[in-house]
C-alpha cells in the first residue's frame, strides 16, 4: 500500500504534467515512446494556426475562383459577394491574390529557413565535435557573422541581386538563397555548445575504440542528441526567413513580379491603402504574417517545454493535489509509524 | 587579469567584425555586373535623353565616383574619404553630399529608437521577472500578451496601431514627424509639435520591444526558480523577497548578452516601422535611395547602422564584463 501512494508522490515530485499512471498496466506499457512526450494544449493550437494557413495558401487557389494575376475591378474596390475582400491596388482580387503570396512567402521561408539550419548545423557540429584550432576558426566567423546585422547585408546584396538578369536569382528562390546564407551564426553557436557537450561522452568513446569514422560518429552518435534542439532551430528560422523576406520586400527589394506577403504589404504602403481607409488591401497581410510568426514561436515555445521538462509549468490544481497527496502520505507514513503493523487500513 | 584579458578579446573581436563590415559594405554593391552608374543612367535613357548626353552623364559619374580606377585603389580612395567623414554625394540629388541627407534624418532616428530600446529592456525585464515569480494567471496573461508583441513583425503592429489609433479613432496625427509647414528647428513650438509625431512610432517600438525581453526574462527566470541554489535558500527558510533579489540578478546576465544580440534585430526592423508611419528617419531614407537607385546613400545609410550597432553591442559586452563576478572574480582565480 504504501508502495503504490510513494510511487504517486515521487511522479508527481518529477513534474506534475508529467503523465504518470499511479498503477502502470500493460496497456501502459505497450505505448510507443513519443505518445508519452508531453504535447500539452499550446503545440495543438500553435500546429492548428499553421496547418490552417498551409490549406489557405496550398489549397486554397484550387477551390477560389479568381486567379491572382486576372483583373476583376479597379483601385481598391470595396468587399462584395463576388470577392470576400475587394480588390487591391491593381485591380486584382485580394483573396486570390492573399493566398498566392502566402504560398510564396511559406516556400520562401521553408527554403530559406531549412538552407540556414543546415548550414548552421552542420558548422556548429564539427566545430563542436572535433574542437582544436577548427573550432576557433569556425567560430571566430560565426561570431563575426553574428555580430554585423544581417539585414545590412540583406540589403546589400538583393540590392546588388535585383539588377542581375539572371530570372532564377531575382524570383522568390534567389531571395531565399540570400537569406539562408546569412542567417545561420547564432543556430551554428548553439549548436556548437551542444555538440561540444555531447562529445564528451561515453558513447562517443565507444564507437571512436570501434573504429568508426568521424563523419559516422557525427551522424549517427552526435546528431541523434541533438535533434530535439535542431528542429527548434529549424522552426525559428522558418520564422525569421519569412520575417526577413517581407522586410526586404517593404523596403522594395522584394523579388519583383511576383507575390509574396511583403510585396502585398508594400504596394499597400505605396497605395496609401491605410490613409485611405482601405483596410482590405493592408490587413489581410498584415493579419497572415503575424498569424504565421506567431504559430511558428508559439510551436517553437511548445516544443522547448516538451523537451525540457524544466521548464514546464504545473497547473495550479495539478500543484494543490500534490501537495494533498503528499500531505495524505506523509500523514499515512506517520500512523503506521506510531501504530503496530497490521493495525492500520489504509485508504488510498 | 581576467577582466582585461576579457575586454581585450572582445575588444579584438568588435575590430574583426567592423573590418568586414566595411569590406563587405565597399564590395557588395560592386559585385553586380556592370555598375551602379549603368543602373542610373539607363534610367535616364528611358526619360528621353539621347545617347550622346548619356555617353557624357556616365562618364562624368564615372569619374566622380572613381568607378573608372581599380579595385584597390577605389578601395584606398573609400576608407579614406570615410575618415575624412566625407561620404559621397547622391545620385538622386546630386550634389547633395550624403553627410547632409543623414544629418537630416539621423536625429528622427535616434530620438525614436533610443528610448524604446531602453524603455522596452527594463520594462519588459521586470514583467517577465514578475511573471516568472507569481506563475498562474499573471504568469499566462504576461506570457500569452508578450509572445504575441514579439512575434508580431514590428511593421504589423505598426499598421494595425496608425490605422486603428491614427485613422479611425484620429487620436494621433497619421504619419510624418512634424505639421506641414512647419520645419525642424530648436524650439517649444516645433518640440511641442513633433511630440506628438512621436507618440505613436514610439508606442508601437516599445510594445514589441517589451514583448521580446519579457519573453526572453520569463523563461530564464523560471529556469532559475528550479536551479538547486534556490531549493536550498528556500530550506535555509530565506524570505521571498531576497530570493527574488538573487533570482533577478542571475537571469539579468543573459538578458544583458540579449540586449546586445537583439539590437541589430531592433534597429531592423525599427527602419520598417518608420516607413509605415513615414517618420523621416534612416529608414525612410533608406528607402527613397533604394527606389532611386541611389547607391552612395544606400552604402552610407548601411555603414552607419552597422556601425552603431557593433558600438552599441561592444559598449553592452563591455559593460557586462563589468557586471558579471565571475570575470571580475577570475581576476584573484588560478592565473
Amino acid at each position: 500500500m504504501t508502495n503504490i501512494s510513494s510511487n504517486a508522490v515521487t511522479a508527481e515530485a518529477e513534474g506534475p504534467l508529467v503523465p504518470t499512471d499511479p498503477t502502470p498496466g500493460p496497456k501502459a506499457k505497450a505505448k510507443p515512446a513519443w505518445m508519452n512526450l508531453n504535447f500539452g494544449p499550446r503545440l495543438w493550437v500553435s500546429l492548428g494556426i499553421i496547418v490552417v494557413i498551409a490549406l489557405l495558401a496550398f489549397v486554397g487557389p484550387l477551390l477560389y475562383p479568381y486567379g491572382p494575376d486576372e483583373k476583376v475591378g479597379s483601385l481598391y474596390d470595396a468587399p462584395s459577394a463576388a470577392h470576400w475582400l475587394g480588390t487591391e491596388n491593381f485591380g486584382y482580387d485580394v483573396v486570390a491574390v492573399l493566398m498566392a503570396s502566402t504560398r510564396n512567402s511559406l516556400i520562401n521561408g521553408l527554403l530559406a529557413g531549412t538552407l540556414a539550419t543546415v548550414i548552421g548545423v552542420g558548422i556548429g557540429v564539427v566545430a563542436g565535435y572535433i574542437g582544436g584550432w577548427l573550432e576557433e576558426l569556425l567560430m571566430g566567423i560565426t561570431n563575426i557573422v553574428l555580430a554585423i546585422p544581417s539585414i545590412v547585408i540583406l540589403i546589400l546584396i538583393s540590392m546588388s541581386l535585383q539588377s542581375t538578369d539572371i530570372p532564377f536569382f531575382k524570383g522568390i528562390v534567389g531571395l531565399a538563397l540570400v537569406i539562408g546564407i546569412t542567417s545561420w551564426p547564432w543556430t551554428a553557436r548553439a549548436v556548437r555548445a551542444q555538440a561540444s557537450s555531447v562529445s564528451t561522452r561515453e558513447h562517443i568513446d565507444v564507437a571512436k575504440l570501434s573504429g568508426a569514422r568521424t563523419p559516422g560518429i557525427l551522424i549517427r552518435d552526435v546528431l541523434p542528441y541533438l535533434a530535439s534542439y535542431v528542429v527548434m532551430a529549424w522552426v525559428l528560422q522558418l520564422a525569421s526567413a519569412i520575417l526577413a523576406e517581407s522586410t526586404l520586400s517593404m523596403l522594395g527589394l522584394g523579388p519583383s513580379g511576383t507575390n509574396s506577403l511583403g510585396m502585398q504589404l508594400h504596394w499597400a504602403l505605396a497605395f496609401q491603402s491605410v490613409a485611405t481607409g482601405a483596410w482590405w488591401a493592408f490587413l489581410p497581410p498584415t493579419i497572415v504574417l503575424t498569424l504565421i510568426s506567431f504559430g511558428l514561436l508559439y510551436l517553437q515555445s511548445s516544443l522547448d517545454e516538451v523537451f525540457n521538462p524544466r521548464l514546464r509549468r504545473g497547473k495550479k490544481k495539478n500543484l494543490a493535489a500534490a501537495a494533498k497527496r503528499r500531505e495524505e502520505a506523509a500523514r499515512k507514513l506517520e500512523e503506521e509509524m506510531k501504530a503496530p503493523a497490521g493495525v492500520t487500513e489504509v485508504i488510498v | 587579469m581576467g577582466l582585461r584579458r576579457y575586454l581585450a578579446s572582445k575588444t579584438g573581436w568588435y575590430l574583426g567584425a567592423l573590418v568586414v563590415a566595411v569590406v563587405l559594405n565597399f564590395l557588395l554593391p560592386r559585385l553586380i555586373p556592370g555598375n551602379p552608374v549603368d543602373v542610373i543612367v539607363s534610367g535616364l535613357g528611358q526619360g528621353g535623353l539621347s545617347s550622346e548626353a548619356q555617353r557624357q552623364i556616365y562618364e562624368q559619374f564615372m569619374k566622380e565616383f572613381g568607378l573608372d580606377q581599380p579595385m584597390w585603389n577605389q578601395f584606398v580612395t573609400y576608407i579614406t574619404s570615410i575618415f575624412q567623414g566625407n561620404l559621397g554625394k547622391s545620385f538622386a540629388f546630386y550634389p547633395t553630399p550624403v553627410t547632409d541627407l543623414i544629418a537630416q534624418s539621423l536625429p528622427f532616428t535616434l530620438v525614436l529608437q533610443i528610448p524604446a530600446i531602453l524603455l522596452g529592456w527594463i520594462i519588459g525585464n521586470v514583467l517577465g521577472a514578475v511573471a516568472a515569480y507569481k506563475g498562474g494567471a499573471w504568469d499566462k496573461s504576461v506570457f500569452t500578451t508578450s509572445l504575441v508583441f514579439n512575434s508580431m513583425p514590428y511593421y504589423c503592429l505598426s499598421i494595425i496601431l496608425l490605422y486603428v489609433l491614427a485613422v479611425m479613432l484620429g487620436w494621433f496625427p497619421p504619419g510624418g514627424a512634424y505639421s506641414l509647414g512647419n520645419s525642424p528647428e530648436w524650439s517649444m513650438a516645433f518640440f511641442t509639435d513633433a511630440l506628438q509625431y512621436w507618440w505613436l512610432p514610439f508606442i508601437s517600438l516599445l510594445l514589441i520591444n517589451i514583448g521580446g525581453q519579457a519573453v526572453g526574462m520569463r523563461s530564464m527566470a523560471i529556469y532559475e526558480l528550479g536551479s538547486d541554489y534556490v531549493n536550498y535558500s528556500r530550506s535555509l527558510g530565506i524570505g521571498d523577497a531576497k530570493m527574488t533579489t538573487y533570482i533577478f540578478r542571475n537571469a539579468m546576465l543573459p538578458q544583458i548578452t540579449g540586449l546586445a544580440l537583439s539590437i541589430g534585430t531592433m534597429v531592423g526592423g525599427a527602419l520598417i516601422t518608420e516607413l509605415v508611419f513615414s517618420y523621416p528617419g534612416m529608414g525612410t531614407l533608406l528607402f527613397n535611395a533604394i527606389a532611386a537607385n541611389d547607391y552612395p546613400v544606400v552604402q552610407a545609410v548601411t555603414l552607419i547602422i552597422t556601425v552603431a550597432v557593433l558600438v552599441a553591442n561592444y559598449m553592452v559586452e563591455v559593460l557586462y564584463g563589468f557586471i558579471d563576478p565571475r570575470i571580475r572574480a577570475s581576476k584573484s582565480g588560478e592565473k
